[in-house]
Parts: structure tokens; C-alpha cells; sequence
């Protein structure tokens, strides 16, 4: 017998229900081996909460070490030039780096494929 | 207000250019402190915007009272001179258990004058501890161009200020400082009460200058920060140059060679 799922569509042990984890480092330079000085994390899965001003430790100490623990990288920043007259001017951070983990949210916490 | 004034030390305002806030622990005495959360609580009356800090408050209230502390007015005149202009005032409460981190941001809209700025008085009458959400800042992000909550997708920067203070803590910040108030973990309601102030003067030598050739000064304006990529970190020193120039009126300053080597345009011909 299988029993269904939260959203009362799909068989709970049949088909994983799969959810996006977000990581979001910001490295020294555009090097993806350079050191995190920034991040941010997002739960689609629901089982954290991350907020602004939670932690003072980032999760890795590199983008290269968060690869290594299994997180894909799904999107980097472009080196974009900058713009005549504003070659001074400071805004954003420049090294933006995005990283996914899916997860089965049916599965144990923690218990995804990355 | 000419009451007695601590004015700020030409170190103290070079770190204030270069992480962009000041702070004066436990500076408002504790029967004050014990006063505010009543005051506070109770409200304070509107004030136009732009109305003279001396026509603002009125005489004996607890808000004059708390800008007649010495440390307090010598900060305020150091950073925007004489009879600064009351923008607006706020009481923030933070329930316990309750609301969200804000994200984090800059006040008002992207404002980008090179030589003048606002400060913004921060003023704590609790305790604050890690866990009551006490206002989060970045040291030296105000010199960045952004607009509001643009950078609301930055949750954690290396170097981070997570405030927690003793009573009666009183900080003012540069009205470009990212920062935005915690969540409050804790069982303890958190007040905080902020006025913003806009200055009525060029701010040129406001402070106490007779440490301007202290060695200490580029020390502090040559600070770095943990969250800067090094080669912004290098134009964040460019821009702080640029601002004490503005402030003290020398505009050869210069800490090693930044803004000196690439503005170097010689005008005469070889002979």
C-alpha cells in the first residue's frame, strides 16, 4: 500500500518530492577558489530558516570547498567593465556565486542529492 | 543648546569616515536610561522635517536632555556642526519572538554627496544581548552606491557588527551605513529611539583638530574590512581620501599614493 503525498497528487513512495536549497557566496575576487566574505542561504525545502544577521561564520571558506561538499553551481557573476566616468565608484558586491542542492523533501533532513 | 560639549578627536573622526559610525558606550546615565523606556513608550512628538535642533525639542524633555550630554552634543556638532536640522525621529520596537530580520539596507534613497552626509543617532536604553536582534551594520559599506534594500539578498558579511551593547549606548551612523534591525530571539522587548540630522553648515574642521598630524589618522583611515574584496578595498581608501579632503580642506591628503598617482597629469612639454 503506498500512501500519498502532502500535496494529495503523488504516491509518497513512488516519487520523490524535490525541493531547491539555495547557497549564495560572494568570493574576494572572481577566482571561484577565492575566500567567501559574504553569504546567503535559502530553504525550499523548509527545513531552516536563514536570516540577515544570523551567523558570523560562513558555511565554506571558498567556493572551490562548497563544490567539494556537493553544491552545484548554477550561476557566476560576469566581469563587466566599469562604466566611463564611475571607474571609482564602489556599489555590489562584484563576486557572486550561486549554488543548489536538491532535496527529497520526504527523506530525513539533510538526505538530498546535490 | 550651548550647554557643554566633548567635541571628537581628529582619530575618532578619521574612524568614523572610515567604518562609517561612531559609538559612545554607556554614555546616558542609568536614572536616564530607566526614564526613556517610559518616554519612549509614551511616544514622541513629531517634528517637522527640517526644523532647527534648537527649536525641536522642548526645553527639559527627555530628548534634549538626552542631546545636552556633553559626549552627546560634542559627537552631533563634531559630525554636522552647529544647529544641525531635525530630518525626522522614530521609536523602533522589537517584539520578543516576534517580526523578521530586516533586510539589509541604506536609509532614505541612494544619496551620494562627496562631502556632506548625515548621521543618524542610534540611541539603546536596554542592554542589548546577541539574542534580543540588536541593529546589525556593515563597518565601511557607506561609501557604496546602492539604493534602499537593493542588497537585501545579503544575509551575512565577514566582519559584521552585531551589536550588543551595555545601557545608555548612543552611536551615530553615516546615512549611507548598510545595517537593518535583527530578529529578536529573546524574551525582552527592544527599544531603540533614532533621529536623524542633517547638517547646516559646510563640515569643514568641526571637531577638536589638534591631533590632525597624529600618525594614528591614516591608521585608521587605511582600515580594512573583512567583507571587502581587496581591490574594492583599495578604491573604499580612494573614496575616504576624497572625503577627508572635503572635511578637513586639504586637498593634497592622500594615504599611499591612491588618489595622487592616478590623478597625475602633467601639463608641461619636456624641454
Amino acid at each position: 500500500m503506498t500512501t500519498t503525498s502532502d500535496s494529495g497528487r503523488r504516491p509518497a513512495t513512488a516519487t520523490p518530492l524535490l525541493r531547491q536549497q539555495v547557497l549564495v557566496l560572494y568570493l574576494a575576487n572572481s577566482a571561484l577558489d577565492s575566500h567567501v566574505v559574504g553569504w546567503s542561504q535559502y530553504d525550499g525545502a523548509g527545513h531552516t530558516s536563514p536570516t540577515t544577521g544570523d551567523g558570523d561564520e560562513p558555511p565554506y571558506e571558498s567556493g572551490l570547498a562548497a563544490l567539494q561538499d556537493g553544491w552545484r553551481l548554477i550561476q557566476a557573476s560576469q566581469l563587466i567593465p566599469p562604466y566611463p566616468g564611475h571607474e571609482y565608484d564602489v556599489s555590489f558586491l562584484k563576486h557572486e556565486f550561486f549554488f543548489e542542492q536538491i532535496v527529497d523533501i520526504q527523506r530525513e533532513p539533510g538526505v538530498g542529492s546535490r | 543648546m550651548e550647554n557643554r560639549k566633548v567635541l571628537l578627536a581628529s582619530v575618532q573622526m578619521a574612524r568614523f569616515v572610515a567604518r562609517g559610525s561612531l559609538r559612545l558606550d554607556a554614555v546616558v546615565p542609568e536614572q536616564m536610561n530607566a526614564e526613556a523606556l517610559t518616554a519612549l513608550a509614551a511616544g514622541v512628538p513629531p517634528v517637522p522635517y527640517g526644523t532647527p535642533l534648537s527649536q525641536a525639542y522642548a526645553k527639559n524633555s527627555f530628548v534634549r536632555r538626552l542631546l545636552e550630554l556633553p559626549q552627546v552634543a560634542g559627537a552631533l556638532h563634531s559630525l554636522v556642526g552647529p544647529e544641525p536640522t531635525v530630518d525626522h525621529h522614530a521609536v523602533h520596537v522589537r517584539e520578543p519572538h516576534g517580526g523578521q530580520a530586516q533586510p539589509l539596507h541604506g536609509d532614505a534613497i541612494i544619496d551620494v554627496r562627496p562631502d556632506a552626509f548625515d548621521v543618524q543617532l542610534m540611541y539603546y536604553p536596554q542592554a542589548v544581548t546577541l539574542d534580543m536582534g540588536g541593529t546589525l551594520s556593515v563597518p565601511g559599506s557607506h561609501l557604496r552606491r546602492i539604493n534602499e534594500s537593493d542588497t537585501g539578498r545579503y544575509q551575512n558579511l565577514r566582519g559584521q557588527d552585531r551589536l550588543v551593547c551595555p545601557a545608555g549606548t548612543v552611536a551615530f551612523l553615516h546615512h549611507g551605513l548598510w545595517h537593518g534591525g535583527r530578529r529578536n530571539d529573546s524574551d525582552t522587548v527592544r527599544h531603540m529611539f533614532k533621529i536623524r540630522f542633517n547638517p547646516a553648515v559646510r563640515q569643514l574642521r568641526l571637531w577638536n583638530t589638534s591631533d590632525l598630524d597624529d600618525p594614528q589618522v591614516i591608521r585608521e583611515l587605511d582600515a580594512t574590512f573583512p567583507w571587502y574584496e581587496p581591490a574594492t578595498g583599495r578604491l573604499e581608501r580612494y573614496n575616504r581620501v576624497l572625503l577627508w579632503r572635503a572635511l578637513t580642506g586639504d586637498d593634497r591628503f592622500d594615504i599611499d599614493y591612491w588618489v595622487t598617482r592616478v590623478s597625475n597629469r602633467p601639463k608641461e612639454a619636456a624641454i
